[in-house]
Order: C-alpha cells, then structure tokens, then sequence
C-alpha cells in the first residue's frame, strides 16, 4: 500500500510543477490504480483534479485528449470512435471493466510508459504527440524513447488523417493484463506496425512496416510481414507467458492486424 | 483534511489522511455494503457510483470524492431488491458476497444502456468477478430484469 504523507491540489500548471520538483519524492497522481499495487512513500502528491485537464475535443487538424481523461471517457467518446475505425476507444475497451476504466486516466498511463498499456501500441500506431509542462510539445514516439524526468504531461494530441488502424490483443483472462498487443496503421500506403506487452513497452516493427509498405499486401506478404516482426523485435518471459509463446502469438496478431486494417480500407 | 459529499442523497462531511482510500472511508462511516475482495482493482466487489458512474472504491482516494455525489447499495435499496429477487429465482446468488458491487454495476448499466445485447452485458460486466455462479444464472437474471432478449 502507498503512502502520501501530503496532498497538494494545485489550481494552476505552474504551480503544480513547482510542487512537483520541490521534493525528489513528490509524484503527480493518476488514477492512482497502479500506484495502489506498490508500497512507494510519497512525500507530497500532486493531485491534476483543480486543472481541468478531463476533456476530448476536436479542432480542425487535431483531437487533443486531457491528462485527466479516463478510459471510460475514451471509450465512449463518440470523436474517437469516429477517427481511425475506433482504434482508441477500442484499445481502452479491453482493460479490466468499467468500474475500473471510469477511475485510470490517460495521462498516467502515457507518461508512466507502461509495458503493459494498452493505450500506447494504439496512440502509437497514429501520428500522435505528447504536450508537457516543462518539456513541450514532442511526438510520442519520441517521448517514449527519451530518460525519464520529472514533468506533467497535459494533454495527449492526435493528427487528424484517413489513416486507417486496427488493434488486437490476447489476454489470459478479461481482467489481467495483456500477454501482447499488436496495433497495424496504414496511410496512403505507408504503413505502421506497433507491439506491445512484450512484455516490455510498445515498439515499432519497422521491417516488417516496410515489407507492406514496399511490397504492398498479398497474403504472402502478409505473412511474411508478420514473421519479419516476430524477428525483428524482443520478447520476454514473465508469469503469464514465455518469450516463446509471445514470439508466435506476435505472428498471429500482426497478421490479424493488418488484415483488419485491409478491410477497413 | 476535510470532505464534503453527498452520500446515498445525505450531506456528509468528514476527515481522512491524504492516502485514505475510499472503500475503507466509506466502510468507517457506516456503509457496510462495500465489501473488499482482490485489493488488486479488479473484482468489482466495491463499486459505488460517483457522480453517476460506477467507480472501484478500493483504488479511488478519498479526497477525490469532495464535493461529489456518491450512491452505495443502501442509497438504491428498492431497486437493489427487485434485482436480487430475480437473481435469486435464476439460481444466480450463492454465497452472495460479490452481489452489491454486482448490482450496483448492473443498475448503472441499466441507466446507461438502453435495451443492451447480450455482448454489451457481458462487456459491462466483465470487472465483476463471481466465483460461484460460473456467470451464466446472472446472465439470465440481468436479461429476465432488463426485459431483453
């Protein structure tokens, strides 16, 4: 169980951030679900709740998502389901149940990088970037690669195209974490290809992007694709599955993927 | 610090620790029908509805309640009842002990969803686990009480 020995609920970006880098210890809170299975002793928590950052709107080039947002709100969010066949609401649709889903917020889960997340192989798979306090405006894909550091994540922005996605995923049971998730994206015939749940943080299967991209998509490239990915990225074992079973269950996801991402075409 | 809510229609106001969370607040004033099963978020043992939506009372803090408005089974008890009562004709309550978070996700769903299939049921339903039933009597119960198919 954790423990806050303070709560601050700032009312301004600013002085959330000055709270958050008084103190080593000091952490900003989500939906507090993850942070609730550890034992860390938090100093001061920083509580976004005052800063209205609960929101999914629409502008003319981009869908920009609040750290705040739950799943829930993700999920039913008829702008989301209306923008790359659903992909996002989708993805958030598999995690646990709607209890749980109207409690985790997206912030928490971008800005913690979880391996496990089954909203980043989604955010991946379309043209998205992250806006920070202190360190601006920068694609996702980017943010995920670079240290760790301490900043609030504000508000998650999504291009707005006709890229065309998909999302699959298997799990051991509807309420346990994902054994692996697979995202595909296409765009005027440029395609993406996300893994996640390896069960390390979501990557790109660039090779096997460039096998469809290149060579386009028969059932053999398809395939070829899909073991292309399964090579090209790393798995691991943990307590719901071998490296091995996550390699071969990588094909099979993949290929779904990009056969699905194909019909919506 | 001090909270203010609305809880099953009645003002209250009262204290917690910063890491207070909110099935154990609620538990320590009284509202008994919360119930902790996993301790892991994911049994559905404990839910409450916040502001209208079905929340995990284990996992939320309590301070994220100020100002809210919370309804436990208590604050629902005829509608609770009705329900139980078919659950309990569909041979879909043994032990019991998963049936107020249940039911308070099943009423949500009610308020939420007009008319839900059966794969919207089940999708709504899937962070309430029951280790009795083997969920089929429920499933029943939840289309006999909804009046679909």
């Amino acid at each position: 169980m954790f423990t806050l020995l303070n709560l601050a609920q700032p009312t301004s970006l600013d002085e959330a951030y000055q709270v958050l880098s008084a103190q080593r210890n000091n952490t900003v809170l989500g939906g507090c679900a993850f942070l609730r299975l550890g034992s860390r002793r938090i100093a001061t928590a920083v509580d976004l709740s005052k800063l209205n950052l609960a929101y999914i709107q629409e502008t003319e080039e981009e869908i920009e998502i609040g750290a705040m947002t739950t799943f829930r709100e993700v999920e039913t969010s008829p702008v989301l389901q209306n923008y790359f066949d659903g992909i996002v609401p989708k993805a958030v649709s598999h995690v646990i149940g709607v209890q749980f889903r109207n409690i985790v917020t997206v912030g928490a889960s971008v800005f913690s990088k979880y391996g496990f997340s089954d909203l980043l192989p989604a955010l991946l798979a379309l043209d998205t970037d992250v806006q920070l306090c202190m360190g601006g405006r920068l694609p996702l894909a980017a943010f995920l690669k670079n240290p760790y550091k301490k900043d609030i994540l504000t508000k998650v922005i999504i291009k707005k195209n006709s890229r065309k996605a998909a999302y699959q995923q298997l799990r051991n049971s509807h309420s346990d974490f994902p054994l692996l998730n697979v995202a595909a994206s296409e765009l005027n015939g440029s395609w993406r290809i996300v893994v996640g749940a390896r069960p390390g943080r979501a990557k790109f299967a660039r090779r096997a992007a460039e096998v469809l991209s290149s060579g386009g998509v028969t059932p053999e490239n398809v395939n070829f694709a899909a073991n292309v990915a399964a090579e090209e990225l790393h798995f691991e074992t943990n307590t719901r599955a071998t490296a091995q079973y996550r390699k071969a269950l990588c094909q099979a996801l993949v290929r779904r993927a990009i056969t699905e991402v194909e019909a919506c075409r | 610090m001090q909270i203010t809510a609305i809880i099953n229609e009645k003002k209250v106001i009262f204290d917690v620790a910063a890491d207070d969370l909110l099935a154990d607040t609620l538990r320590a004033q009284g509202y008994l029908s919360i119930r902790k099963g996993c301790d892991t978020s994911c049994c559905g043992l404990c839910t409450v509805w916040i502001d209208g939506k079905p929340a995990l009372s284990c996992t939320v803090p309590s301070f994220r309640v100020n100002g809210k408005t919370l309804v436990t089974i208590e604050g629902v008890q005829k509608e609770a009842e009705e329900f139980a009562q078919v659950l309990a004709a569909e041979g879909a309550e043994q032990c019991g002990f998963c049936s107020p978070g249940f039911i308070m996700t099943v009423l949500a769903m009610k308020q939420e969803l007009p008319n839900p299939t059966e794969e919207q049921i089940i999708h709504y339903l899937t962070g309430n686990l029951c280790r009795c039933t083997g969920y089929m009597g429920q499933l029943r119960a939840i289309k006999k009480y909804l009046g679909v198919a």
